[in-house]
């Protein structure tokens, strides 16, 4: 079961005769994900890897593979009519890793996918991931495991870090979904967490957040509401100067709002389990397990 | 990326925005010219540096004659200005604007931003122009006055008139607000910009708009398709640090503490620096080497982080996710022999051939701590700075001794 992506899900690359498309593609196939289709424009009509067929378009390769989802590799210039070109398509899943694409840019995207029935995971994402059926992304499959823990995280390899604490204690995950770390993006922590709610292979939940925006109190809003699983949280960026961006273009606190404290704060006051230390993510995932909601 | 005021009001004139006459000066002699090409007087001497408050600092003077716009000037310039937003050290001023005095009826507030939680820009205005407005924004949010732009449609001129008449205007500077307006939401997004202020957008007592402060900040995402935007970079107003990291595409923050890091992905980068301050230490910097660091990148970024006085020791905390450790060990080390690494350095490896990498640390020559994980890798590396700072102090008073001796 897991969230959104199992082992029928077939794969569309797009982008996938470039350097990280190429390398990628590889891994997920090593992995065992259905990759049925990679495309670039004017490569069409080849194969990658003697087995994955080319297409040009991505309304062509859904038409004849039949795609459920797809992952986007193209070059952040390049990026927002890649995205638009597979909801053009009708692709259910799209999965954007690029990192550095134009905030206004992700502004039309999301205006054009209004009422689209596409989702947008992404971008400036790891992907995501059911540990021992399909990965969609760029993370290390190796450290995961299959299990009932959820993941969903804005950053990259703090979500490695978590999954490999979980693991180390022998939890496994469920599904593990990388939202990005950009301003703009497809896919909020409310959208994962609603869909680990219904989740019924889904026992408790891990959320890493960051500073900047004020994602996670609304997050919080609702966890409060109306989320019924445990959830173990961390907030990264505590000892971040305000109006500097950290790496990430979300990543930067604006006019005192979107301190980690207040998230923190939020959070807390929500049930959620805040991670003493980043390094006590897995520790206290098991304690929230074992106990339920904090507070 | 930053620009000055002078160069944003140029800019924004472009787009139809009315701003004061007035030119850019370096030299006190060059302000007094520019003041009397302006033909009038009083004059404005504006200190020109990346950083608001200038006026509280006193970066900002009105001069009534030529002799005063010549000392005003003078002083200014090699100043070392103190805002709220410089941090207690200040920014040198290098250059000035000098632009004609103008007559003030009402002061307004007129910004753009992204709204992260609706993924729309957002036109913000407020009747409390002048003053801070973040403290506008806390103590009275009900008069600052938001709409919410289309992208596809841009600002329409109805939200225009609402926030004229929310902020008390006139009727009749609908108009000229609605043609003003869409001058700063079309400057907003053909170059690509994240934030865009007039504080003071200001009515002159003839009735009309005037921009007369002008602050704009650009995505550095979309600077690619912008090079004439490159043009007014100032590289004065930037870390070197931080510039130098650029042209290796590392992403680096210079901040103030004693434990240099160097860290893949920015959420680990930060969570490091969290980690670091939990343990008793203080960041001396934000790095992420990003998730395709090459030995090159790894010992640029070395180099840069070392660079930095305040550094009594380094922390490498590496997740090799597709990047292998034993690349990454490879690059420490072979960039701690070219650097000549004498700080203390503490190594977390983990993810990807760990085992080979931690092989490949520990048979080398070079000095290294290991970490099993995040914490033991914090507590060690503040450990080992203090130590470090003991035995400098220790050395320093026994080679005092010696000298008196």
């Amino acid at each position: 079961m897991a969230i959104w992506v199992n082992r029928d899900t077939t794969v569309l690359v797009q982008g996938i005769t470039g350097s990280a498309g190429s390398f990628h593609a590889r891994q997920m196939l090593e992995y065992g994900t259905r990759v049925v289709g990679g495309v670039t424009p004017g490569k069409g009509g080849q194969r990658f890897e003697e087995r994955v067929p080319i297409f040009d378009t991505v309304a062509e390769a859904v038409e004849k593979t039949e795609a459920t989802a797809t992952i986007i590799y193209v070059p952040a210039a390049f990026a927002a009519d890649a995205i638009l070109e597979a909801v053009d398509a009708g692709v259910g899943l799209i999965v954007a890793i690029t990192e550095g694409i134009p905030v206004l840019d992700m502004v039309k995207v999301a205006r054009a996918m209004d009422r689209s029935k596409s989702r947008l995971i992404g971008p400036n994402c790891p992907g995501i991931i059911t540990p021992g059926q399909v990965k969609l992304g760029i993370m290390p499959g190796h450290i995961h495991q299959p299990g009932r823990v959820g993941v969903v995280s804005r950053s990259g390899t703090l979500t490695y870090e978590a999954v490999w604490q979980l693991s180390a204690l022998g939890i496994g995950q469920s599904t593990c979904v990388g939202i990005g770390g950009d301003p703009v993006n497809g896919t909020s922590f409310i959208d994962v967490l609603e869909a680990f709610d219904r989740d019924p292979e889904t026992d408790g939940v891990i959320m890493i957040g960051e500073i900047g925006g004020t994602a996670e109190e609304t997050t919080a809003d609702y966890i409060k509401r109306s989320f019924r699983k445990p959830v173990a949280g961390l907030v990264a960026g505590r000892t971040a100067p305000p109006g500097k961006r950290m790496g990430h273009a979300g990543a930067i606190i604006a006019g005192g709002q979107g301190t980690a404290a207040e998230k923190i704060a939020a959070l807390q006051e929500a049930g959620v389990h805040i991670a003493p230390a980043p390094s006590a993510l897995g520790e206290t995932m098991k304690t929230a397990l074992s106990r339920g909601r904090a507070g | 990326m930053k620009i000055h005021e002078y160069q944003a009001k140029e800019l924004l004139q472009r787009y139809g925005v009315p701003i004061p006459a007035g030119r850019m000066a370096t030299t006190a002699e060059h302000a007094q010219d520019i003041a009397r090409g302006l033909g009038r007087l009083p004059v404005v001497v504006k200190a020109q540096i990346h950083a608001g408050g200038r006026g509280k600092g006193g970066g900002v003077k009105l001069c009534r004659s030529l002799d005063e716009v010549f000392a005003r000037a003078s002083e200014m310039l090699g100043m070392v200005l103190k805002t709220h937003q410089t941090g207690p050290e200040g920014r040198e001023v290098r250059r000035l604007l000098v632009e004609e005095g103008v007559d003030i009826e009402c002061e307004l507030y007129a910004g753009l931003v992204l709204d992260r939680a609706q993924g729309r820009v957002v036109f913000m205005m407020s009747s409390e122009g002048g003053v801070d407005i973040e403290e506008v924004a806390e103590k009275t949010p009900e008069k600052i006055h938001k709409v919410v732009v289309d992208p596809v449609t841009g600002l329409m001129p109805y939200q225009v008139r609402k926030l004229v008449f929310a902020c008390g205007l006139r009727p009749e500077m609908v108009g000229k607000a609605v043609k003003l307006c869409r001058g700063l939401y079309d400057a907003y997004t053909a170059t690509d910009a994240s934030i865009l202020e007039c504080n003071p957008l200001i009515v002159t007592r003839d009735g009309d708009f005037l921009a007369l402060d002008a602050k704009m900040v650009f995505d550095d995402n979309a600077l690619y398709r912008h090079p004439s935007l490159n043009e007014l970079r100032d590289l004065d107003e930037e870390d070197p640090k931080e510039v130098e990291a650029k042209v290796y595409d590392l992403s680096y923050i210079a901040l103030d503490g004693n434990i240099g890091c160097l860290v893949n992905g920015a959420g680990l980068a930060m969570a490091t620096m969290d980690i670091i301050k939990q343990s008793g230490g203080e960041p001396a910097n934000f790095l992420d080497v990003g998730g395709g660091a090459t030995v090159e990148k790894v010992k640029a970024a070395f180099s840069i982080l070392l660079r930095d006085p305040k550094v009594e020791a380094v922390l490498v905390n590496i997740f090799g996710g597709i990047m292998k450790c034993d690349v990454i060990a490879e690059g420490i080390i072979r960039a701690a022999r070219e650097v000549e690494l004498t700080l203390p350095l503490v190594v977390r490896l983990e993810g990807t051939n760990v085992e080979e990498g931690k092989a490949l640390l520990s048979a080398s020559d070079i000095d290294v701590v290991s970490a099993d994980n995040m914490i033991d890798a914090a507590q060690k590396v503040v450990r080992l700075a203090a130590e470090r700072r003991a035995a400098m102090a220790t050395a320093t008073a026994t080679a005092n001794a010696k000298a008196k001796e």
